[in-house]
């Protein structure tokens, strides 16, 4: 068999080659993230939300569920969390949480993805922003079906 | 010479420098401490060698063309599976399918075995363990066939309790399937004492040996085993390869599963006839430059000795053991040391396993968080996740120690003590 020396890289060939991983900008578990994590905001369950939704992430495990109490303007008087998961997950869902209330469902109705990710702060690689995602994407998902409740007589409509 | 002997001789600088990728520097100047080979294996330079030469020099289609380049292609092709014949201990080269992978291995034998002669009430008997390539299959199969899936209790240290086994293997049981080596607990399994017993019932067994066989000698036929699947990548070869052994017999009632070019003997307007084992299975192009690189990574870990790796990876296991168990707070899930191979899955009170993995990148420790396909079994440990360090022969004793440390900093990291 053959044995080969094989210099460190960046090699010969690649001689600017930078380092497969790059330096993040600057600490994704920042002190208020694991504020978020350790105190969470609303970690538990409302006895009677207006409207609650649960997902996971497949690849992770991590799982939430959201649950709101809205009033008959369609404001948020309470929103609550439960869930497990990554400290970037649990800490999104709890920020999420203290950030909706006294918002109207039509307000979030146009929150983004980068709203999200402007109150977690940190930047995040494509793999975790999944975690800091997941209960944005579970809210998102619960509002839909709030104003696009399942007309089951639709079709039927003489 | 004694394990501990093959082990103080290993000579790990030196293979160090047969792997090009781990001399690489990450961010911050950090060396790369890779302990994620259970995911994938990284690859010698002669494995890699081996892919360019056969891109540069003969690359052309297998078993058709009649010109020089074709005709030595086939050549390496089949030399590849004479060299997996003999690391298995295979009667014959045309017992070695080359599969696309484990997982293509497997639901070969779902659909060519087991669709065609499993009948409703026959048995299937699997366990928690199994990565769901493993186990999936068997749910279709089970689906499909009106078959029963059941499985063979685990002991709490993560370990197939054999004192249940004649409660589940009986005359029923028409298969039993089951991995060599778990991919998260490292549990090593009897598979000679399982191939015995279910024999004695009428059964087969299918061994999903994509973690055992890269760490352990493997006879498929002292062990009697009927199927037998891996994937080249996780063997220190290339991606998008892999085998199935079976015994002859069962090739030749198998169907074929995948239809087209290579596996027919004669097509008629209205139907086919089918080739001999194994091109009855190889339908269509077979990635037989993937296939050719697998057979100088057998090679390579063939000169090396298994019986050599296995003794040097059980130091560093049992190093490792030793080492991450004066960490507070964490747990290592499976059983002790003399039970398993090279893997350690752990978790850490109070930090989760995606941001360990996460800190531990940090210091150039690569390893892997998530539940590694294996949801049933960490439903039955009640966790939704673990953090998996996995060793290679070409790991060190001081990457032991960096994951050590890593894994004390990701604990201040989160405000507890290291």
């Amino acid at each position: 068999m053959v044995r080969r020396a094989i210099p460190a890289l960046p090699c010969s060939i690649c001689p600017d080659a930078k380092p497969a991983v790059s330096d993040r900008l600057s600490d994704i578990y920042d002190e208020h993230v694991l504020d978020h994590f350790e105190s969470p905001y609303h970690k538990g369950r409302l006895d009677q939300p207006t409207c609650e939704h649960s997902d996971r992430n497949p690849i992770c495990g991590d799982q939430i569920t959201v649950q709101l109490q809205l009033d008959d303007a369609g404001q948020v008087k309470q929103a609550w969390f439960d869930g497990k998961g990554c400290a970037i997950s649990q800490a999104a869902a709890s920020m999420l949480c203290e950030h909706v209330e006294g918002k109207t469902v039509a307000e979030l109705e146009t929150m983004a993805a980068k709203d999200m990710l402007g109150l977690l702060q940190v930047p995040l690689t494509p793999s975790r922003q999944k975690c800091g995602l997941l209960a944005w994407k579970v809210l998102k998902t619960m509002v839909y079906s709030q104003t696009h409740p399942q007309n089951d007589a639709a079709g039927a409509t003489p | 010479m004694t394990a501990t002997a093959l082990a103080a001789d290993w000579n790990v600088a030196r293979i160090r420098d047969d792997f090009p990728i781990l001399h690489q520097r990450l961010a911050g100047d950090r060396p790369l401490v890779y302990l994620d080979t259970a995911a994938t294996a990284q690859k010698p330079q002669v494995v890699i060698d081996k892919l360019v030469e056969a891109l540069t020099q003969y690359n052309s289609n297998v078993h058709r063309g009649i010109h020089q380049l074709g005709d030595r292609m086939t050549t390496e092709l089949e030399a590849a599976r004479e060299i997996v014949q003999r690391f298995l201990n295979a009667a014959e080269p045309d017992e070695i399918v080359f599969t696309s992978g484990t997982t293509m291995s497997i639901n070969l034998v779902a659909h060519g075995w087991a669709r065609k002669f499993l009948k409703p009430s026959d048995e299937i008997l699997v366990n928690e363990m199994e990565h769901h390539a493993n186990l999936v299959p068997w749910q279709m199969v089970a689906k499909a066939t009106g078959a029963v899936l059941k499985y063979i209790p685990l002991t709490t240290d993560g370990r197939l309790d054999l004192t249940a086994l004649d409660d589940v293997l009986t005359s029923r049981t028409k298969l039993l399937a089951v991995t060599g080596m778990s991919n998260v607990l490292g549990t090593v399994n009897p598979i000679g004492e399982l191939a015995r017993r279910a024999h004695a019932v009428g059964a087969k067994i299918l061994v999903d040996a994509a973690q055992s066989v890269p760490h352990q000698a493997t006879d498929v036929r002292a062990l009697d085993v009927d199927f037998l699947a891996f994937s080249g990548h996780k063997l220190y070869g290339p991606t998008g390869v892999g085998v199935l052994y079976a015994k002859r017999r069962l090739l030749e009632q198998m169907d074929p599963f995948l239809g087209g070019g290579h596996m027919i003997r004669e097509v008629f307007h209205d139907h086919a006839t089918w080739a001999d084992p194994p091109a009855k299975f190889e339908a269509g192009t077979a990635p037989f430059v993937e296939a050719v690189a697998l057979g100088a990574a057998v090679e390579y870990v063939t000169a090396l000795g298994l019986d050599r790796i296995h003794a040097y990876e059980q130091s560093l296991l049992d190093y490792a053991t030793r080492q991450l168990a004066a960490i507070p707070g964490l747990t290592i899930h499976g059983p002790a040391v003399e039970h398993k191979g090279a893997i350690v899955s752990l978790t850490v009170d109070g930090v989760h396993p995606h941001d360990l993995a996460d800190l531990l990148d940090r210091e150039g420790v690569a390893i892997r968080a998530g539940h590694h396909c294996t949801m049933p079994l960490h439903e039955l440990l009640h966790l939704t996740a673990t953090a998996r360090a996995s060793f290679a022969f070409y790991n060190t004793m001081g990457e032991v120690d960096a994951l050590a440390d890593a894994l004390r900093k990701a604990r201040r990291k989160f405000r507890l003590p290291g």
